[in-house]
C-alpha cells in the first residue's frame, strides 16, 4: 500500500475510534507531542501504558481472589488505571474504571469481579486497535512516510 | 512590570544541561535541546520543572508535555527521591508538580515537605476531582490542583506561579528595603517573545493584572533582582530546630533565632517565615482533636491567663484551618496555640478560629457556600500557610471589615500611644468588654480570631456562617460559644510577652477569614517593631522573605499580606486586606488603591453593636472591603504610612462611625474615642 493511502487509513480509524468512544480528545493532545522528531512518541507511550495495565489488571485479579479482599487496595489500582487510562484517551477504559471504583465503595467482591471483567474488555479491545494502528504506522515510516499530524489530511 | 522584569531573572535560570538529577535519568539535556529546536529561547524557556507520578504513563506524558512547553523537566516516580533530589539541589528547581496518589508517600505530605523545606510552588495533580481532594490540595498550600488528564495548555501556564511567588518575595524585599529597586527590563517586549498562544493569553491575563497593579508596581519593581532564595537544608533546618528549642517555641522570635543560629547571609524574614511554616508544621503533628474544653478554660479565663487569639497568628490560623480540614478542630489548635503562647504575634494571625471552621464548614457542609465556590479560585494559593487560600473571598470584605475596624481603632491607639498594645479583640462581648480587653489589649495582634458569639448578631454576616462562625466557634470551641459573650478570643498575651514579639512577630491582626464577628483588635506594638515584622512577613507564601506582615483578610491564593507595623497604624488599616501577593487576580473585591480605609468611607453610620465596645464594625458595615492586591497592601504597608497617615485614617473614622461601634475601652490608652 503506498503511503498516501495508509495514512488515509491512519486517519480514519483516529475517525471513527474518536467517533465511537473508544478513545477521546486527550489521545489528540498526545499526538500534539508527537512529531517529526519524536514521530514515535504516541506509540511509545502507549505501549508503556499496556504493560502497565496488564501488570495492573494481574494485581486486581490477585486481590480479587483473596480470601479476604483488600478493597482498598483495589481501588487505588483503580484509581491508578483510571488515572493512566484518561492521560492517553482510552475514554471507554477510564469509565469502566469509574463503575469499578463505584462498586468498589460498596465493598462487593462479586461486583467487583464484574466490573474488572469489563474494565479487561475494553483495555483488550482498545489495545488491539491500537496495536493494530501503531502498526500501520510503522509501515508508513518505513515506507518514507510521515504520520499525520491531525485528522484534517 | 514585574512580569518583565521577572523575566531576566528567570531566564537567568537557564537550562542546565548539565543537571543531572538524583536517580532519575534527567532529561534536561533532552528538553534543552528540544527547546532550542522549538525556539525556545524565551522566558519562561528553562522553566526547571520536577514532576512526580508513581504512574509511568503519566510520568512519560507530562514529561513530554512539560518538554514542549520548553522547560527543563526531571521526572521521578517515587516522592521520597524527589525530595531527596530536592535536598541535595538547592535552588536547582524551580517548580514541583507532584500526584497526589502515590504509594511510598502521601501528595500531600510532599506538598507540606517541600514548602517547609524548599519553599517551592508546589502543583498538585490527580485524576480524582472531588471537591474535597482539591481542598485538602489547597488547605496544605499547592498553588495550584490539575485534573487529569492533564493538558497541555494547562502545563504553559504554570510558569505563572513561580513568577508569582517571586514577585512577592521580592515585595517582600522591597518592603524590608533591602533590595533596592532594579531596573526595569522594560525590553522584554509584550508579547513579542511569546509565540505560542497559550503565552500569549497567560501573559495577556497577567498584564491585566500587571496593569492593575500599576501603582503599586513601582515598588515592586526589583526587576533584575535575583534574590537569593533561602533554601532551607537539612542542617539548616537543624539549626532553626535547635534555635526555637533552645528559646522555647513561646520566645522564639525571629531575631532571636536568627542570632542563634549564626548563619551568614540568613536574613530575619527568611526565619521569620521559615518559623511561620514551622509552626504550621508542628500544629498539624500535634494532630490534635478539639477540646473545647480546654477552649473554654482559656477563653473564659481571662485573668487566669489570657487566652490568646489562637487565631491570631496567621500561623496559628493557618494550623487551625488545616486541622479544621483534616477534622482536627481548631478549638485544639486554640488550646495549642494558647500553650504556645499565642501572645506572640506571629505571623499570620490572620485566620481567626472562626475562619478556620468556616473553612472546615464550607468546604464540607456547605458546598453552596461561595466559599465553596471560590476554593477552586484559591488553588493558586502558594504556600500552606495560606490556609486562609481555600477561604471564599467573598466573605471576606465583611470580615475585612471587622478586622479594619479594630485595627483602625487600635490604629488610633496606637498612634497615640506607640506602646499600647493593642490587642484584636475579637468579639468581646460587653460582659466581659472591659476587662478582657484590657488583657487583650496586652496583646501584640495577632489574627486572633475571635469569638463568635457575636455572630449572630452581625447583620452582614450570611446565616450560614454566623452558623458556622457560632458552630466552629473556632476560637472557643465550646458549646458557650453560642451565649456566652465571654470574651473568646484568643487575643491577650501578657504583657510581658508582647515585649517578645514585637517586631519580629507579625502581627496578624485580620484575619480575612474572621467572620465578620470578629473585632479585632490589632494589638500592635507599641513600638514599630512590630509593623516592621508585620511588613515582613508574607503570609502569602511562607516564603523565606517573609516580611512579616499582618495578614488579614480574605486570602487569596491565601496570600496574607502581612503588613509590618513598622509603621504606623496605617498598617493595621491594612490588614484585613487579604494579601494577595501575586495580584488581584482572585480578589473578589475591589481593592481600593492606596488606602484601605476605604472601608472606613464606606462605613455605615450605624454601626451595629452587636458587641460590646470592643465590638468593631460589622462586616456588614463594609461593603465591599476589599482585599488589596497583596502588593497593594504591601505597597501600603511599607514605610512610607506614617503615624500621621494612620491617625487620619483613625480620625477619619471617628468621624464616620457612631460612637459605639469602636471601643476602645480595653486599649491601655485612653486615646480611642468611641
Amino acid at each position: 500500500m503506498e503511503v498516501g493511502s495508509m495514512q488515509r487509513q491512519w486517519v480514519q480509524y483516529i475517525k471513527s475510534w474518536l467517533g465511537e468512544g473508544t478513545l477521546d480528545g486527550q489521545y489528540l493532545q498526545l499526538l500534539q507531542l508527537q512529531d517529526e522528531s519524536n514521530p514515535t512518541f504516541v506509540s511509545e507511550v502507549v505501549t508503556l501504558f499496556f504493560e502497565d495495565t496488564e501488570e495492573l489488571l494481574n494485581k486486581l485479579s490477585l486481590a480479587l481472589s483473596q480470601p479476604s479482599v483488600d478493597f482498598k487496595k483495589i481501588d487505588d489500582h483503580v484509581h491508578q488505571l483510571k488515572g493512566s487510562s484518561s492521560s492517553i484517551g482510552a475514554l471507554r477504559v477510564k469509565n469502566a474504571c469509574i463503575a469499578f471504583r463505584n462498586v468498589c465503595d460498596q465493598q462487593s467482591a462479586e461486583g467487583c469481579l464484574r466490573c474488572l471483567q469489563q474494565v479487561q474488555q475494553e483495555f483488550y479491545c482498545v489495545k488491539e486497535k491500537l496495536s493494530y494502528l501503531f502498526a500501520l504506522e510503522k509501515r508508513i515510516l518505513n515506507a518514507g512516510g510521515s504520520i499525520p499530524m491531525d485528522l484534517g489530511s | 512590570m514585574a512580569l518583565f522584569c521577572l523575566w531576566g531573572y528567570l531566564s537567568l535560570w537557564g537550562m542546565d544541561p548539565s543537571h543531572t538529577k538524583g536517580t532519575m535519568p534527567t532529561s534536561t539535556s533532552i528538553s534543552a535541546r528540544k527547546a532550542a529546536d522549538m525556539g525556545c529561547d524565551q522566558f519562561p524557556a528553562g522553566l526547571r520543572v520536577l514532576v512526580v507520578d508513581d504512574d509511568p504513563t503519566c510520568l512519560r506524558i507530562l514529561e513530554k508535555m512539560l518538554q514542549n512547553c520548553c522547560y527543563a523537566v526531571t521526572k521521578c516516580n517515587r516522592a521520597e527521591i524527589a525530595l531527596s533530589m530536592l535536598r541535595e539541589n538547592k535552588n536547582g528547581f524551580d517548580i514541583v508538580l507532584s500526584d497526589v496518589h502515590m504509594p511510598d508517600m502521601d501528595g500531600f505530605k510532599l506538598l507540606e515537605q517541600v514548602g517547609l523545606e524548599m519553599d517551592l510552588p508546589v502543583i498538585m495533580m490527580s485524576a480524582d476531582d472531588g471537591k474535597n481532594v482539591v481542598m485538602k490540595g489547597v488547605i496544605h498550600g499547592a498553588c495550584d490542583y490539575l485534573i487529569k488528564p492533564v493538558r497541555i495548555e494547562a502545563l504553559k501556564n504554570i510558569w505563572q506561579h513561580v513568577v508569582r511567588k517571586r514577585k512577592s518575595e521580592w515585595k517582600d524585599l522591597e518592603q524590608s528595603g533591602s533590595m533596592d529597586d532594579g531596573d526595569r527590563d522594560q525590553n522584554v517586549s509584550e508579547g513579542a517573545n511569546y509565540s505560542s498562544s497559550a503565552y500569549d493569553g497567560s501573559w495577556n491575563s497577567s498584564k491585566r493584572k500587571r496593569d492593575a497593579e500599576e501603582e503599586l508596581e513601582e515598588r515592586d519593581d526589583t526587576s533584575a533582582l535575583k534574590k537569593p532564595r533561602v533554601v532551607w537544608s537539612v542542617e539548616l533546618h537543624q539549626q532553626f530546630v535547635i534555635a526555637v528549642d533552645q528559646l522555647g517555641i513561646d520566645k522564639a522570635v525571629p531575631k532571636k533565632i536568627l542570632e542563634l543560629m549564626n548563619v551568614p547571609g540568613l536574613s530575619r524574614e527568611n526565619v521569620a517565615s521559615h518559623l511561620q511554616k514551622y509552626r504550621l508544621y508542628l500544629r498539624r503533628l500535634s494532630g490534635v482533636s478539639p477540646h473545647p474544653s480546654n477552649l473554654n478554660n482559656s477563653f473564659m479565663n481571662p485573668q487566669d491567663h489570657p487566652p490568646f487569639g489562637s487565631m491570631a497568628s496567621s500561623y496559628n490560623g493557618i494550623d487551625l484551618q488545616t486541622l479544621l480540614v483534616t477534622g482536627q478542630l481548631s478549638p485544639q489548635s486554640l488550646a495549642a496555640l494558647q500553650a504556645t503562647g499565642l501572645r506572640r504575634p506571629t505571623a499570620k494571625s490572620s485566620l481567626p478560629m472562626a475562619l478556620v471552621d468556616q473553612n472546615n464548614i464550607f468546604s464540607f457542609e456547605n458546598p453552596k457556600l461561595r466559599f465553596g465556590e471560590d476554593q477552586t479560585q484559591h488553588l493558586n494559593n502558594t504556600k500552606p500557610v495560606s490556609l486562609f487560600h481555600g477561604i471564599p473571598t467573598k466573605m471576606e470584605p465583611k470580615q475585612l471589615a471587622n478586622m479594619q475596624h479594630p485595627s483602625v481603632q487600635t490604629q488610633r491607639n496606637m498612634n497615640m500611644n506607640m506602646n499600647m498594645n493593642m490587642n484584636m479583640a475579637l468579639n468581646i462581648k460587653s460582659e466581659h468588654g472591659g476587662t478582657q480587653l484590657m488583657h487583650l489589649s496586652q496583646q501584640q495582634t495577632v489574627g486572633q480570631t475571635l469569638n463568635n458569639s457575636n455572630v449572630t448578631h452581625l447583620p452582614g454576616i450570611p446565616s450560614t456562617l454566623r452558623n458556622l462562625i457560632i458552630s466552629g466557634s473556632v476560637t472557643t470551641g465550646n458549646g458557650t460559644a453560642d451565649n456566652s459573650h465571654g470574651p473568646r478570643y484568643n487575643l491577650v498575651s501578657p504583657t510581658s510577652v508582647m515585649v517578645n514579639y514585637p517586631m519580629s512577630q507579625t502581627t496578624e491582626v485580620f484575619q480575612e477569614e474572621m467572620n465578620s464577628n470578629l473585632k479585632v483588635s490589632s494589638g500592635v506594638m507599641s513600638s514599630y517593631g512590630v509593623f516592621s515584622d508585620l511588613h515582613m512577613q508574607k503570609s502569602h507564601d511562607w516564603d523565606s522573605q517573609n516580611v512579616s506582615t499582618l495578614a488579614f483578610g480574605t486570602p487569596h491564593h491565601g496570600n496574607f499580606i502581612h503588613h509590618s507595623f513598622d509603621i504606623s497604624p496605617s498598617s493595621l488599616i491594612h490588614h484585613g486586606f487579604p494579601s494577595s501577593q501575586t495580584n488581584g487576580e482572585n480578589h473578589n473585591s475591589s481593592v481600593n488603591g492606596k488606602t484601605n480605609f476605604s472601608f472606613l468611607d464606606s462605613t455605615q453610620p450605624g454601626i451595629p453593636q452587636s458587641v460590646d465596645h470592643n465590638s468593631f464594625f460589622d462586616p456588614g458595615e463594609v461593603k465591599n472591603q476589599i482585599i488589596p492586591d497583596a502588593s497593594y497592601q504591601t505597597d501600603l504597608l511599607s514605610e512610607d504610612f506614617g503615624q500621621d497617615e494612620l491617625l487620619g485614617v483613625f480620625l477619619k473614622q471617628e468621624q464616620q462611625e457612631d460612637n459605639g461601634s469602636v471601643d476602645f475601652s480595653g486599649y491601655q490608652t485612653e486615646n480611642i474615642c468611641v
